[in-house]
């Protein structure tokens, strides 16, 4: 599929539905660590973001993206509304007004995606957050640039996975986990869980 | 799971709607988003004071907002900070030229959106100033984590705070008076049974019949370590080491003793374990001068209780015995 407004709208509905169908699997995730309620929080958000496509596609890609951020930011909240929501901020910011997305505009959002939800939480590789995710996904992408759309986002895909098994053996270092400490090792985190979730979801549309 | 509920996902907007008819002399509910005001908001030339986070805290925070206390409280999904959008709600509501003090306590969520909610008020020319309360001595404060949790200490925060709004004191002033607040009060909860979360159905962690969670915050995330049940005398003994040994309390301060049910333990317990902690603190010639004993910041159903301790001068104890009148808090009015 081209990477048109209509779509990462269609590449946002395909997220919706995998988040919707894990979201049991993210609040149990959470419940190990944290307060139980990334999942609800994260279904919450991608369903209001498919009921604003509903009413009307922006025109480009960019603007379905910063629609995204948007919604993420005020309908989400927790930790998972600003950080998702400053991710998909920035990298609408840096496609511009692009009528499509290309591998480098792709490799550009990613790019920016991550350095958002860094300065914005403040965490590094190795504190176990969506950051352990992100870094893998990106460097992964970045190593098949001269594929499609839909290898370098499945690329990104196999390495935020990769990023997310690793939170397991992470101590926490962000974060409502960080209070944990030590007992927190075994677990997943479950931000880096959906940032995978997400990228798999992409990834899958961009076929 | 068996609640008095119907959808989980309306269990927070239900149960405002039950405070809005039950306290309507003092406080209006808004919807979407959600807010709980003082009715008679704004108040003309007055510091608005505003506090906020995941709803399942009761009566904190909506509970806590009327003459005395909090302007407005922003009321989140449960467990979950509310969104940037909520906090600019309740500043605009409540927010004149005297400016706004946020109360915000540290946890990632609610740092990240009443920051991003200061951010978009001073762009519209408000004067919005932020503290966040950190008074949980269970977690270790070192750069490697969040920081310490904002608990218990946030009631006697937001009711010194509204108190020196509610006398007229500068935005400046209130927001000095709240930095000393978080200055010099510390404490220690915690549990013997997990709370469950209307949306997640289950409990939100497992505890053995004879295992106490030491050093639970107020989501019912686990603590800092998990020891086996021991006798009220020991326990408590235990909480007031960890709380006097942080600031230090020394010998000869006057303080105000807060102890918290965390909504599960009843008050047979909770005056029990109150009179236990005033007695051990006597012992070491801590002088307790006020008291506070209830469910005031609660984690659902969660048996336990958490420990505050405030160090008192006489400005913070004429604040404190300052009329109040809220839902729950109310005295000299």
């Amino acid at each position: 599929m081209a990477c048109t407004a209509e779509g990462v709208a269609a590449a946002l509905r395909a997220a919706a539905e995998v988040i919707a169908e894990h979201r049991t699997e993210l609040v149990d995730l959470d419940r190990a660590i944290g307060d139980a309620d990334h999942g609800e929080n994260l279904s919450r958000g991608f369903t209001a973001i498919v009921s604003a496509l509903e009413t009307a596609v922006p025109e480009t890609p960019a603007g379905v993206l910063k629609l995204a951020a948007t919604t993420l930011i005020s309908k989400v909240g927790g930790a998972a509304g600003p950080l998702y929501g400053t991710a998909f901020l920035r990298a609408s910011a840096k496609v511009g007004d692009a009528a499509e997305l290309d591998v480098p505009l792709l490799l550009d959002a990613l790019r920016a995606a991550l350095e958002g939800v860094q300065a914005r939480g403040k965490a590094v590789g190795g504190d176990a957050t969506m950051v352990d995710a992100l870094i893998p996904a990106v460097s992964a992408a970045e190593g098949t640039a001269d594929g499609t759309i839909a290898e370098v986002l499945t690329a990104a895909a196999d390495g935020a996975d990769r990023g997310a098994e690793s939170t397991v053996d992470l101590i926490p270092r962000k974060g409502r986990a960080s209070y944990l400490g030590e007992r927190a090792v075994g677990h997943m985190d479950p931000g880096a869980r959906s940032t995978a979730l997400l990228l798999r979801a992409f990834a899958e549309a961009a076929r | 799971m068996k609640k008095i509920i119907n959808d989980p996902a309306a269990v927070v907007a239900e149960s405002l709607r039950g405070l809005a008819v039950a306290h309507a002399d003092l406080l209006r509910v808004r919807d979407d988003p959600a807010l709980v005001v003082r009715a008679d908001a704004p108040v003309a030339g007055k510091v608005a004071v505003v506090s906020g986070g995941g709803s399942g805290h009761e009566p904190l925070h909506g509970g806590f907002v009327g003459p005395g206390m909090l302007d407005a409280a922003v009321p989140g999904p449960v467990f979950t900070s509310p969104t940037p959008d909520a906090v600019q709600g309740a500043i605009a509501a409540t927010t004149g030229p005297a400016g706004a003090l946020l109360i915000v306590k540290n946890y990632t969520g609610d740092v990240l959106n009443f920051e991003t909610a200061a951010e978009l008020a001073a762009a519209e020319d408000l004067d919005v100033r932020s503290v966040v309360i950190d008074d949980d001595v269970a977690v270790k404060d070192s750069t490697f984590t969040a920081g310490r949790r904002g608990v218990g200490g946030t009631v006697l925060l937001e009711k010194i705070a509204g108190a020196a709004a509610e006398r007229g004191d500068s935005l400046g002033a209130v927001e000095a008076l709240a930095r000393k607040v978080i200055g010099q009060v510390r404490s220690i909860g915690v549990a013997l049974s997990a709370p469950t979360v209307p949306h997640a159905g289950e409990p939100s962690f497992d505890l053995g019949p004879d295992e106490i969670e030491f050093g639970i915050g107020i989501h019912g995330e686990p603590g800092r370590e998990r020891i086996p049940a021991e006798p009220a005398d020991a326990l408590v003994g235990r909480m007031v080491e960890a709380v006097v040994s942080d600031l230090p309390f020394e010998s000869g301060d006057k303080v105000l003793l807060f102890t918290n049910s965390m909504g599960g333990t009843p008050q047979l317990e909770l005056y029990l374990a109150h009179g236990i902690a005033e007695r051990l603190l006597a012992e070491r010639g801590i002088l307790v001068e006020r008291r506070l004993v209830g469910p005031y910041i609660t984690s659902l159903e969660m048996q336990g209780i958490s420990l505050t301790l405030l160090k008192l001068d006489d400005e913070l104890t004429q604040l404190w015995d300052a009329p109040v009148r809220t839902p729950a808090l109310r005295w000299g009015i």
